[in-house]
């Protein structure tokens, strides 16, 4: 895999998984309005994903979805932080404060890119995005401070740039889950 | 055959999938139209990402072509050439006479804050007062937030800027 792949497919996982992640609010969110923050979140993460697997997809004569599901688990390249199941609002809020604000730092260095495909796509994303770092700033500001936030925000920041070769059993389960629906379908099946 | 302006008022009649009072041509999503061999080519912008609706347009602008007894190449651009100032004035108005408060114009290359959300400089697309407060960030679809006008009270989806 070339250079440019790996790094298109790094971030279309990590926008991927951490689509799922957030999308696991939808319905049980603490309130109503964050229920639909993080439902609009995850389904913009995942076009974010699908545009970016489409790039890599063009290259090497596949489909967006066949990147997205037909991979076994240990070849997708997202971080530690994204894949792990994070049931406490405090946390989920932690780790939306951290990707947002190193995505924000990646987003910036793609529109710089050479590759004009790259450079596009990036600060196409980068306008959705400026809503979702709003959103994680207004929560750091509210919960700054607060023991259990501070000692999330500890915990998850070293998960950020680690784990992408390898895989957490949580990113298996989530796998499995995300797949199931592709996988029960008979090999041809249109989408 | 079939001519450049008669496909661009063919899309002009396919209203958007999701806020069906405004045409893909008011929403500024096409960008170009060619014709090339007898067939339609047609660049399309996407709005947002994940925005579903996507396919949708892109499938009515196929078959709406089609009617006109040409093949259509819909190609779909996703470079940063779509932003909510694409909107045309026609649109605008449409989307402020049907209850959407229309996006406030980009600053220069800077992208909106919070602060500016929380301003009180958006009208109420009801009764015109800008006595208006952010609700929610986010809205029923990625392209909207919800606000709320303190003077007549009335909650109201406003158009995000991007």
């Amino acid at each position: 895999m070339n250079e440019r792949a790996r790094l298109l497919l790094e971030l279309a996982d990590d926008e991927l998984v951490v689509g799922w992640r957030d999308s696991e609010w939808t319905g049980i969110a603490p309130t109503l309005e964050e229920d639909v923050a993080f439902s609009s979140i995850a389904q913009n993460e995942i076009g974010h994903a699908r545009a970016l697997y489409e790039l890599v997809a063009r290259e090497r004569g596949t489909t967006a979805d066949e990147l997205a599901f037909d991979r076994s688990p240990d070849e997708y390249r997202c971080a530690r932080l994204v894949e792990l199941r994070l049931p406490e609002w405090e946390k989920t809020i932690a780790r939306h404060y951290v990707y947002e604000e190193a995505d924000a730092k990646r987003l910036e260095r793609l529109k710089q890119s050479e590759d004009a495909d790259i450079a596009g796509l990036a600060a196409k994303i980068d306008r959705e995005e400026a809503y979702h770092r709003m959103h994680a700033q207004m929560w750091f500001d509210r919960l700054e401070g607060e023991p259990r936030f501070t000692s999330a925000l500890d915990e998850l920041r070293p998960l950020l740039e680690t784990g992408r070769d390898e895989n957490t059993s949580d990113l298996t389960e989530l796998w499995d889950e995300m797949t199931i629906v592709r996988r029960s379908q008979p090999a041809g099946t249109k989408w | 055959m079939v001519t450049a302006e008669q496909v661009w008022d063919a899309l002009a009649e396919i209203p958007d999938p999701e806020i069906p009072v405004i045409s893909l041509v008011d929403l500024g999503v096409i960008r170009d139209v060619a014709i090339e061999n007898g067939c339609v080519r047609v660049e399309f912008t996407p709005t947002f990402l994940g925005c579903p609706a996507l396919d949708v347009m892109r499938d009515a602008m196929t078959e709406r072509v089609r009617e006109l007894g040409a093949e259509a190449d819909v190609r779909v651009i996703s470079d940063d050439s779509w932003s909510t100032d694409r909107i045309t004035p026609a649109g605008r108005e449409k989307l402020r006479a049907s209850g959407f408060a229309p996006p406030a114009p980009r600053a220069a290359g800077t992208a909106t804050t919070l602060v500016q959300l929380q301003s009180a400089v958006f009208r109420c697309p009801y009764c015109g007062s800008s006595e208006t407060k952010l609700e929610n960030i986010f809205g029923p679809t990625p392209c909207r937030s919800l606000r709320y006008c303190t003077a007549c009270r009335q909650p109201f989806e406003q158009f995000k800027t991007i």
